[in-house]
């Protein structure tokens, strides 16, 4: 490695924002032609450090070389003169933009006063025949699907004649499949004779397609070794700093009643067409039915529709055999239902109000915390405490405010709230998403332990691996329809992203193991 | 009775009145495709409206029928300068761009009466103009019966404001420029990724929307009330910003948009030749145009066309 000249090499960075340290003199060195991973958990610090590289933040302290050169980033456009893009998490396009002006924004070919799109759609189509990137130049984002969207994302930056390739968690949004076409686009890539720097936290991605590998741990650099020097668990080991255990363990379920069944239901999403096409599924008391689905694909409408956030425009949806369709949220949540949302700070929390005000939010009219219309305070104090106390989630007070909690205990706090309610259907929609290694852990406890106690649970996630580990039955979703059943234990990747993609999958198959 | 002459007055009033809300509503345009609210194109129409009077009233015994130019580009730049504290209100300190806007008409209002004062001695408007700028037939085409003196008999701030239509479109859905003003409005943090300053581009849009909302209001004062009073907009800008949103963001639809509130000002006038003033207190068809506003905002548009960044201000350093 010490023989490859270096094209980018990180010196002492540190970066500090009010209470905390992102990144603590942080070294980091890659080679031209390298895919170089940056592996940390969520917060350890990998996306502050690459914002920096791309000149979006500046660093308190170290210096920046590209090329062996010391070098000044202060705004992305340096940093795309330097030849650094970017691969957004988010992805930096304009809905409503056609692909290729998406692509040209910012450095506009010109026809006189007019931008000379005909010639933008020639370069487009060149960029993408020459690095195997299948876009259709004229479409519009908002219409395509989000794989095609990243590889928007990645021309942007060979447009710009980007030799350093930043992607930042690129496969969390993309299906098995795609993440296949991915890996395959980023041999291309450096084949071409580029330098890759990978943001993750997934372990399977690294050893697949990288060839070092950078470990950070709030905010520190913990090692820097070589891929094929190492294994997954001592990596997971040293982005935890313990010894993880990935296996959720499980007893062997065993359901009994129906407590939820959706009966052909339909409901509009935003866009005005219908994201629920006759979705018809059932969840017994006792187990933990998982959807699996690439995002976008009706799993948000579903979760409306249950707790009465949208109107369903056809079909129904019976709780414990009584009818709850398109009722109060209020009415649902009373019927014995309780939901961990998608959105924690949307819809978990109110996040200027006090952890004891958001334990109540939905059980504040009740006799034990409203009296004669006034809400006791001294019962509602008294509630929050025990529950902090018995989920441990870690705050200064039950007065904190919930915006000054961490994500994983923001969670965990509204995790002790749903579950204190003793529902008969517990609701979790990406219960883990945002949290580290450690909360992960924790609620995955919590699920099966309501599973244990006899319980519904619904889970959603957009995380494969968490839905294969945690759920008795996989229901898989895609355009707004149940495609297939199939059981956690005897299922596989390969089949789930099969069928995620609308694949038809025949009964019986999937049994390679 | 001559339905073609009515017709034909009708549609003249109509351009008559709809000049000044194109501009304006084209002014909004730049600034809200960038992203900013701006309620207060009232006040920039009104310092627009005071300004032209002014500068032509400076200048009309020594220039003569070249003193409307001057009051007019000079109404634009005072816009354009006026606009400049929404600017950084809310692109620098990234206020509320509504309180702003408010904040900025109630200025206007004030600050326009108050210098009257000083500059006419203690009246509350200025004295009437002498020369403002007078209807411009263009040569054969203003011959065709009916439709000559519909369309082609104008004022030439009329025939700027069609033109001004064209160019803005050209500049937003054509140029450079207005896909990154486009761009700031949309998704201002890709646009800073591919090097976009997005500041900037605000900045200008701000003060392009003053301009343009000013040159609106010195087309009131210039043309039909030949002076400038407290009540010369009078709501026009609000008008103005419900034509934007009523013609979904768009320079064309804008302008029809303009172009339908025209006519309920026409209609005014109309309503007053047929003599129904006996029968109708004129207080109602004086609220026509308003009362139409509200309707079209209430029943016919949902604002699922703006600009997804509109009203948001920019910050580089959220993480």
């Amino acid at each position: 490695m010490n023989s490859v000249k270096k094209v980018v090499e990180m010196r002492g960075i540190t970066k500090r924002f009010p209470g905390i340290i992102a990144n603590d003199s942080i070294t980091l060195s890659v080679g031209k032609g390298e895919i170089h991973a940056l592996l940390g958990e969520n917060g350890a610090g990998k996306s502050t450090l690459m914002n920096i590289l791309f000149g979006l933040y500046q660093p308190d302290e170290g210096e920046i070389l590209i090329n062996e050169k010391v070098v000044e980033i202060t705004t992305p456009r340096i940093a795309n003169e330097l030849g650094i893009g970017m691969v957004h998490q988010h992805f930096m396009l304009v809905e409503t933009f056609t692909v290729t002006e998406n692509i040209v924004l910012g450095n506009e070919p010109k026809n006189g006063l007019k931008i000379d799109i005909q010639s933008a759609e020639k370069a487009v189509e060149k960029l993408s025949n020459q690095y195997g990137l299948k876009v259709d130049p004229r479409a519009k984002i908002q219409d395509i699907s989000v794989g095609m969207q990243q590889r928007v994302e990645i021309l942007k930056t060979l447009y710009r004649g980007a030799d350093i390739l930043i992607f930042d968690e690129p496969t969390a949004v993309l299906t098995p499949q795609e993440i296949h076409e991915l890996i395959e686009i980023m041999h291309n890539l450096v084949k071409e004779g580029k330098t890759i720097i990978l943001i993750t936290h997934k372990l399977k991605e690294i050893m697949a397609v990288c060839d070092a590998v950078t470990i950070i741990r709030r905010g520190k650099v913990i090692d820097s070794v070589l891929v094929k020097d190492t294994n997954p668990d001592d990596l997971a080991a040293k982005m935890v700093g313990r010894e993880v255990n990935f296996r959720v363990d499980k007893s062997e379920a065993r359901p009994k009643e129906t407590i939820l069944a959706v009966e052909k239901l339909t409901a509009m999403g935003n866009r005005g067409v219908n994201a629920l096409n006759n979705l018809s599924l059932e969840v017994r008391a006792g187990e933990i039915l998982g959807i699996a689905g690439v995002d976008g694909n009706g799993q948000s409408e579903l979760i409306e529709v249950l707790t009465g956030l949208r109107k369903a425009t056809n079909g129904r949806v019976l709780l414990n055999g009584k009818e709850i369709t398109n009722q109060s949220p209020r009415n649902i949540s009373e019927s014995g239902l309780s939901h961990i949302p998608e959105d924690r700070h949307k819809r978990g929390l109110v996040l200027d109000f006090t952890m004891s005000e958001n334990m109540v939010l939905e059980t504040y009219f009740h006799p034990t915390f409203c009296k004669n219309g006034f809400l006791d305070y001294g019962a509602i104090d008294k509630h929050a405490a025990k529950l902090i106390e018995e989920f441990d989630v870690r705050t200064p007070s039950i007065y904190t405010p919930a915006r000054a909690l961490s994500g994983g205990n923001q969670q965990k706090a509204i995790i002790a709230r749903e579950v204190d309610k003793n529902p008969d259907l517990l609701i979790a929609a990406q219960p883990t998403r945002g949290l580290d290694v450690g909360a992960i852990e924790f609620i995955h406890r919590r699920l099966i332990d309501q599973r244990d106690q006899g319980k519904a649970v619904l889970l959603l996630s957009l995380e494969l691996d968490e839905v294969i580990n945690v759920s008795d039955r996989i229901a898989v979703i895609y355009e707004g329809v149940i495609v297939g059943i199939v059981d956690a234990k005897s299922t596989t990747e390969q089949e789930l992203g099969l069928m995620m993609s609308g694949g038809k999958v025949m009964q019986g198959g999937g049994n390679d193991e | 009775m001559d339905w073609g002459l009515i017709l034909s007055n009708l549609v003249h009033d109509t351009i008559v009145f709809s000049t000044a809300l194109i501009f304006a509503s084209l002014g909004g345009l730049y600034s809200e495709r960038s992203g900013v609210v701006n309620i207060a194109l009232e006040g920039m129409m009104i310092i627009g409206a005071f300004t032209g009077a002014v500068m032509t009233y400076a200048f009309q015994d020594s220039l003569g029928a070249w003193a409307p130019w001057v009051g007019f580009i000079a109404a634009g730049i005072a816009g354009s300068i006026f606009a400049l504290p929404h600017a950084v209100a809310s692109v620098t300190f990234k206020a509320d761009q509504t309180v702003s806007g408010v904040a900025l008409n109630f200025l206007a209002a004030g600050l326009s009466i108050y210098l009257t004062k000083i500059i006419f001695d203690g009246a509350g408007q200025t004295t009437t103009l002498s020369t403002v700028f007078n209807k411009f037939s263009i040569p054969g085409l203003s011959e065709i019966p009916y439709i000559g003196h519909a369309i082609f008999e104008a004022y030439p701030t009329s025939y700027l404001a069609f033109i001004a239509v064209f160019v803005t479109w050209y500049v937003v859905f054509k140029t450079p420029f207005g896909l990154r003003l486009r761009s700031v409005g949309e998704h201002p943090r890709a646009a800073d990724t591919v090097g976009i300053n997005v500041k900037r581009m605000r900045y200008t849009a701000v003060m392009i929307s003053g301009m343009l909302a000013a040159l609106g209001g010195a087309t009131i004062s210039l043309t039909t009330t030949s002076n400038f009073s407290h009540n010369t907009v009078s709501g026009q800008g609000f008008i103005a910003i419900a034509a934007l949103i009523f013609g979904k963001w768009h320079p064309a639809g804008a302008m029809g948009a303009a172009l339908f509130f025209g006519v309920a000002q026409a209609i005014k006038s109309l309503v007053q030749i047929f003599g129904l003033t006996n029968y109708i207190p004129t207080e109602f068809i004086f609220m026509l145009p308003y009362v139409l506003t509200i309707l079209v905002m209430a029943g016919l548009v949902g604002r699922s066309s703006a600009p997804a960044a509109l009203g948001k201000p920019y910050d580089t350093g959220s993480r």
